[in-house]
């Protein structure tokens, strides 16, 4: 046990945390304000039920000993997680950031299914996925499982967390259909400052998420640390040109759309590649990932977010290029197709392949399942109305003109302005 | 002259404003309103508080045209604006005594009729 190693992933564990409530407010930001609580309500809910979930199976099915397919269930209910070392930190701190892991990529499949998705199917397919999809990706792949046994390179997640989350969505799109609409007027975000707020919280927090994924306080996580810091740069300024030379002004919804998509493909990347490496790796990036989003916009797939052209794409070229760019005098571990090893690219190429047609399959099997027992979507009139209103009977920005009281805990005994404004709008107050 | 207002949900506006270009009328101006017709409360709760929302935002358009223009007018947002639910919103046409438009001074049939704006080269 080493306590430097412990204090680090302690504190990672919390900034990866914090990277879901940021991915509500970059989602949030992004929709119309009549769905703004709706989105945000998609990250926060993962919290809970994602995480309890994670406590109660996810973490046995993914870390726990099995076999290279699948954990058992033998920690189900922490069972044998305690404070005994899991490498140089406790067990228990282990299980704890694994789990903000499980929450945010649960969260990220939302933004292809927003403004339309009944909350209570959304809950209880977030939280079946997890479980079903999730928990033996990452046994694969970090469990013991047979991906990592392969030499897989996944630093933190780019096979894991993003193609998993970006295939999902992919699939929740097409199964749920489009928001009515879609492709018939303009939808715009609501609130871009949101979505740089969130765009930069994300990146705080991803330090946590590629840094930690060290599992210590070394210089494997100071690699990671400095990568998550370049990658995205390098996918800003290359994004930012492209915006320029397309339409001669750089957008602030295309700057945030790159620091997540720079962010994405460093994941898998970031403990693995030389700083010079990574920089490459984020401009390079850059490319798929924006001329997906533009074709994206003129089919009829509404993945209202972009879930797919960010997280799928953007974690595939960042798996794929840590195959090319991994280099051993950095990392200790592996080199890459440039480095004289094409194999590793490869096995990078196989992983990619057989997580997008696990996480497809078991993802459309998954919600076609679901959708016998409750529906999907929201009916059309509550989409114009708004899931805000219709799914939390709450607004983002209500206004209490016109807001009558009728139950209140602490002005019950003075009801007499509830009447004389409600009478004066009732019918049955005089009103013809 | 007629003054047409109508009252729509604001989530078909989109709708009652192409079929407002369909029929030609291009002269409108649009507020966003809050109001109360025959449409069911919102029942809202936050923490311990709940409240019955009996305002809903609607959309205003106001309309100035030239008598043979009211009816394609009234026609296209009753079309459009319908969702068949009560809150779909009422259209009213107002007598107008005088109108004037500010850049020529033109009164009255003229001053409604839409000219095509000349770029200067």
């Amino acid at each position: 046990m080493n306590a430097a190693d412990t204090a680090w992933m302690l504190v990672s564990t919390a900034l990866v945390l914090l990277m879901t409530p940021a991915l509500g407010f970059f989602y949030g930001g992004l929709v119309r304000s009549k769905n703004a609580l709706n989105t945000l309500m998609m990250s926060i809910s993962a919290l809970g039920f994602v995480c309890l979930a994670w406590v109660v199976l996810g973490y046995s099915l993914a870390f726990g000993p099995g076999t290279p397919w699948l954990g058992g269930v033998s920690r189900a209910f922490l069972q044998g997680v305690g404070l005994e070392p899991q490498g140089t930190i406790p067990h228990l701190l282990f299980m704890a950031y694994q789990a903000t892991f499980a929450i945010i990529t649960a969260a990220l499949v939302s933004g292809a299914i927003v403004e339309r998705m009944r909350f209570s199917a959304y809950l209880a397919f977030i939280t079946l996925w997890s479980l079903l999809v999730y928990s033996p990706i990452a046994h694969w792949v970090w469990g013991g499982g047979w991906l990592g046994g392969m030499g897989a390179l996944d630093f933190a997640g780019g096979t894991v967390v993003h193609i998993n989350a970006g295939v999902a969505a992919l699939v929740a799109a097409l199964i749920l259909g489009p928001r009515k609409d879609y492709a018939r007027q303009a939808i715009l975000p609501h609130n871009v400052p949101f979505t740089l707020l969130g765009a930069g919280l994300l990146w705080f927090g991803w330090f946590g998420f590629n840094g930690g994924s060290a599992l210590a306080a070394n210089s494997s996580a100071a690699l990671a640390f400095v990568n998550t810091m370049l990658a995205p740069a390098a996918t800003l300024c290359v994004w930012t040109l492209l915006d320029l030379r397309r339409t001669g002004k750089a957008t602030a919804v295309g700057a945030a759309t790159a620091i997540v998509v720079g962010l994405v493909a460093v994941t898998p990347a970031a403990g693995f590649v030389s700083p010079m490496s990574a920089i490459v790796l984020g401009g390079v990036s850059a490319l798929p990932s924006y001329f997906a989003l533009l074709w994206r916009a003129r089919t009829r797939l509404d993945d209202s977010l972009d879930v797919v052209a960010a997280h799928g794409l953007g974690g595939t070229m960042g798996a794929l290029l840590t195959g090319i760019l991994a280099q051993k005098s950095w990392n200790g571990t592996a080199d890459g197709l440039l480095f004289g090893n094409p194999k590793q690219f490869l096995i990078q190429a196989l992983a990619v392949a057989v997580t997008i047609v696990f996480s497809g399959v078991l993802t459309a099997g998954l919600l076609k399942l679901l959708s016998f027992v409750v529906p999907l979507k929201v009916a059309t009139r509550e989409e114009g109305l708004g899931l805000d209103v219709s799914q939390h009977g709450e607004e983002a920005y209500a206004r209490d003109e016109g807001a009558i009281l009728i139950l209140s805990e602490f002005t019950a005994e003075s009801p007499a302005p509830v009447g004389v404004l409600a009478g004066s709008l009732k019918p049955e107050g005089g009103r013809a | 002259m007629k003054l047409v207002v109508a009252i729509v949900r604001p989530d078909k506006l989109n709708d009652v404003l192409e079929a407002l270009f369909r029929a030609e009328v291009r002269g409108l101006t649009i507020t966003r309103v809050q109001g109360h017709g025959g449409e069911m409360d919102r029942v809202e709760t936050y923490r311990g508080t709940t409240v019955k929302m009996e305002l809903s935002e609607k959309v205003r358009l106001e309309i100035g045209v030239s008598d043979h223009f009211v009816e394609p007018t009234v026609g296209a947002i009753l079309a459009a604006g319908r969702t068949g639910t009560v809150g779909d919103g009422k259209i009213f046409v107002l007598p107008v005594e005088k109108v004037y438009r500010i850049r020529t001074g033109e009164q009255d049939q003229a001053a409604v009729t839409p000219v095509e704006e000349v770029l200067p080269a």
